[in-house]
């Protein structure tokens, strides 16, 4: 046992130094940008880091927006596992949200638990039901997950849009939104200043799970086999369309998730246009994390971290929040990079 | 003076010394062979000489003038062509064009046209000068393998190749055009050419070339003249001990677990790939499929597995398929390719090991693998099969192919099935692991073990088998009891020979 934990440790160790080495080279170039705008790069990045964690409040915010990023960055990882690309967790977070806000709105009476319980499994299964037709596309017919998930993220979208508009809209109907959910759905607030709830235990907890799946169980080598090589995994009765059918699944419902936890743990209703893009940033954070369940908490942080991070930095330094964004790409440029120089080491040596 | 001198040619890789201090010298006029197990450094000094890469220290000196190669380029200006072992050749196009490539028409160099017809006609003129009978308006994927052969070494000839290097140039190949190649060989040696011919064989080497040329663990273990040696001495410089060939006992069969009946099985391109008669496999069997590669022995064994779907036909496996799951531990598949079909590169040695008992004891259950009882497993299992691995943790991509084919048959042989299917086994192995492989093959017969043996190299086959099934062109030509199969029958029959033809040709 000691010796797989310490393989693992040591390959994880490497992982995370080479996220590490990039967010470092990314803060440093953009300090060079900082100081072509005429700001001074320390003062910025002290309002930054102000901002995301100087205080409770603060820190509350960046783990309120930590939770999302967590569930569509496992959602990427998970299907990366078993080389699918999924694009669609933005569509799947809008599923998850739909069913969740409609369990907590309409199914009154319930003690809390039992209501917040079906809530989060109503919006998995949402997830995972838009997750599993991009899978099942994918399986049965052959069509490419890249670009089936990411259609399928505008007709999940304009579909909340719609329902919004008019099906679910709350009356007398003034504003494009739905009604609140439940007391007896919402989960307890940890800090009632921020948006923080315990749904960033349960993100927590669900990453956990999500590594023990994939590392720990028959399911997960089987998975990770498929993506690793179809015909190896074929060739050992594998039956390789049924995995690329599951993981769809999984991945689709951790990224429904994300849509509950943002329903039921703070925003309490469904809007327009609600996600500020978190399922796009997931597949950034898996990339940062390296589709790595614990790496993905870690850079779901550091890009929540960010965001939040970055109003106070504008607020006091002057500098667009945008900035934040070149700061992000530049991240995965340079992990791109390193990932690069090693495939070209591997080919040298080999 | 000779063409080619290399004098202690030596280069080194992180952590290995791939070539050390090796002379090696090639007259005109003469076939000398490069022989050795794989990673014994013949890649390597190959390379120093095509400009592949740069030696760490040594000369190499063409008619007695030093050169220094920084690309293939300079080599091919230089005189030198390399047949590769994979083709260098572009599908689509013809003969002729591919001949060409990247040349300049050699008649008017600033021409912006492509001169195919003149250069046609320099191709088939020396195509005509030394017997390689080939089609220069063909094209490339139209041509069989041997066909394909005779193009790369047209392309070095047009380039004016007075050293040819063929790098075992007779793995893709049937007996019958083995034969034609060695004429071909001595035709441009005696036409004052010289050919280095890089090969793992002892009997080929002893056949075709002048002078051998041994290499082992990186440095050259002796060059000695064709006429004055023997394989045993071969076999001797190139593994450094004797080698005992295999020895099969009496086989008793028991009952038939894999019964086949007019089986039609299609390959990828939707075309038919198989078309057998019949034939049965009894525990404590080895059936041997003989066939050069491309002969539906892929797809064979495939539908056997269940991988592939069988067209029509009956597939019998007397209850050893009862359910998917069933059918895969209780067939054991070495496949052909271990690289895309058997293993998990960047995976552990453990995992791999797993793969296919992963969801029951003692591995695993449904819902959780036991971890401790694998990695416990795949050390007992590096022990028995003598892999060479730092442990269970490993990744097998840091493996040798020879420990990685072992760790595939280890898995295969761990889950006991009664059937085992073993695809090239021994394919890229050296000797040492071949002669391994070949002793587990045999124990696990004589256990009652049924195995069906797919090989390409008619030796293995014919060691190792109790009966011979010869395949070409999806059909079985023949099967013939080991008592009787022959080389040459074999070798017919390999070629495209019903049995009995072969068998009156062959003098048997």
């Amino acid at each position: 046992m000691s010796g797989a934990a310490a393989a693992r440790g040591l390959q994880a160790l490497r992982a995370t130094s080479i996220s590490l080495a990039a967010i470092a080279l990314a803060l440093a170039a953009s300090a060079v940008l900082i100081l072509l705008a005429g700001a001074d790069p320390v003062a910025a990045y002290w309002a930054l880091l102000q901002g995301a964690v100087g205080d409770g409040f603060a820190l509350g915010n960046t783990l309120a927006r930590t939770t999302p990023l967590i569930f569509t960055g496992l959602a990427v990882a998970f299907a990366f596992r078993c080389n699918l690309l999924n694009i669609g967790a933005e569509g799947q977070l809008y599923a998850g949200a739909l069913a969740s806000v409609v369990i907590g709105i309409y199914l009154t009476g319930l003690p809390s638990v039992l209501h917040i319980a079906l809530s989060i499994a109503g919006g998995f299964l949402a997830g995972a039901a838009w997750g599993g037709l991009a899978g099942y596309l994918r399986a049965a017919r052959g069509i490419n997950e890249i670009i089936s998930t990411i259609m399928l993220n505008f007709v999940a979208i304009f579909f909340v849009s719609y329902l919004v508009h008019g099906p679910l809209a709350e009356p007398p109907g003034f504003f494009h939104q739905t009604a609140m959910v439940a007391e007896t759905a919402r989960l307890p607030v940890i800090y009632p200043k921020s948006d923080l709830s315990v749904a960033i235990f349960l993100a927590v907890a669900v990453a956990l799970l999500t590594a023990y799946v994939l590392w720990r169980t028959p399911f997960g080598l089987k998975l990770r086999a498929v993506g690793e090589s179809t015909g190896t995994a074929r060739f050992s009765g594998v039956p390789v369309n049924r995995y690329v059918f599951g993981a769809m699944s999984v991945s689709g419902g951790l990224a429904g998730l994300a849509g509950t936890t943002e329903m039921i743990g703070g925003q309490y209703r469904l809007l327009d246009f609600f996600s500020p893009g978190y399922g796009f940033d997931g597949i950034a954070v898996a990339f940062l994390g390296r589709s790595d369940p614990i790496g993905v908490v870690f850079a779901a942080f550091l890009f929540a971290a960010l965001r939040v991070g970055a109003n106070h930095m504008q607020r006091t330094t002057g500098l667009p929040t945008s900035l934040i964004l070149v700061i992000q790409g530049m991240v995965i440029l340079f992990i791109l990079g390193v990932a690069v120089l090693e495939w070209y080491r591997r080919r040298q040596r080999g | 003076m000779p063409l080619l001198r290399m004098e202690r040619i030596t280069k080194t890789f992180p952590g290995v010394v791939a070539n050390d201090r090796i002379d090696l010298a090639v007259d005109r006029g003469e076939i000398h062979a490069l022989l050795g197990e794989n990673g014994s450094g013949k890649t390597t000094l190959m390379n120093a000489l095509y400009g592949l890469h740069r030696p760490d220290s040594g000369r190499i000196l063409l008619d007695g003038a030093e050169v220094r190669f920084s690309s293939p380029m300079d080599a091919i200006a230089a005189g030198i062509g390399m047949v590769h072992q994979h083709f260098m050749l572009v599908p689509p196009l013809t003969v002729v064009e591919n001949i060409v490539l990247g040349l300049k028409t050699a008649n008017a160099p600033r021409s912006p046209l492509l001169d195919l017809r003149t250069a046609a006609a320099r191709v088939r003129e020396l195509a005509a000068t030394y017997g390689l009978d080939i089609d220069t308006g063909a094209q490339i994927w139209q041509l069989p393998v041997g066909a394909q052969q005779r193009v790369e070494i047209l392309k070095a000839l047009y380039r004016d190749a007075d050293l040819l290097i063929l790098d075992e140039p007779t793995a893709v190949l049937a007996p019958s055009e083995v034969r034609h190649l060695i004429g071909v060989l001595r035709g441009l040696a005696a036409s004052g050419k010289a050919v280095i011919f890089i090969s793992h064989k002892l009997n080929e080497v002893m056949e075709v070339a002048d002078r051998i040329s041994v290499l082992r663990g990186g440095r050259l273990a002796g060059t000695v003249a064709a006429a004055e040696t023997d394989p045993a001495e071969l076999a001797r410089l190139m593994v450094g001990r004797d080698i005992v060939p295999p020895r099969r006992r009496e086989g008793r069969a028991g009952d038939p677990v894999l019964r086949i009946e007019a089986l039609r099985v299609r390959d990828d391109r939707g075309l038919r790939a198989v078309d057998v008669v019949g034939f049965s496999l009894s525990s404590g069997e080895i059936l041997g499929i003989a066939g050069v590669d491309g002969n539906g022995q892929k797809e064979l064994t495939e539908a056997i597995a269940g991988v592939r779907a069988i067209e029509s036909g009956a597939l019998d496996l007397t209850g050893l398929a009862p359910s998917r799951g069933e059918r895969f531990r209780n067939i054991g598949h070495v496949t052909e390719d271990r690289h895309h079909t058997g293993l998990l590169m960047s995976f552990p040695l453990w995992e791999n090991l797993a793969l296919k008992s992963s969801d029951r004891p003692p591995f695993g259950s449904p819902l959780w693998l036991r971890v401790d009882a694998m990695r416990r497993a795949t050390a007992r299992a590096i022990e028995t099969f003598s892999i060479r691995a730092q442990g269970p943790d490993s990744p097998v991509s840091a493996l040798s192919g020879g420990n990685q084919q072992k760790l595939v048959l280890a898995r295969e042989l761990g889950l006991r099935p009664r059937l085992l299917l073993a695809a090239q086994p021994t394919r890229g192995l050296d000797v040492g692991a071949t002669e391994y492989i070949h002793q587990r093959l045999l124990a696990a017969r004589d256990e009652g073990m049924a195995i069906l043996l797919v090989s390409t190299e008619l030796d293995e086959v014919l060691a190792l088998s109790d009966r011979v099934l010869v395949m070409y062109e999806g059909r079985a030509m023949g099967l013939v009891d080991a008592g009787e199969a022959t080389r040459e029958t074999v070798g017919m029959m390999m070629a495209g020979m019903e049995r009995h033809e072969a068998a009156v040709q062959g003098g048997t």
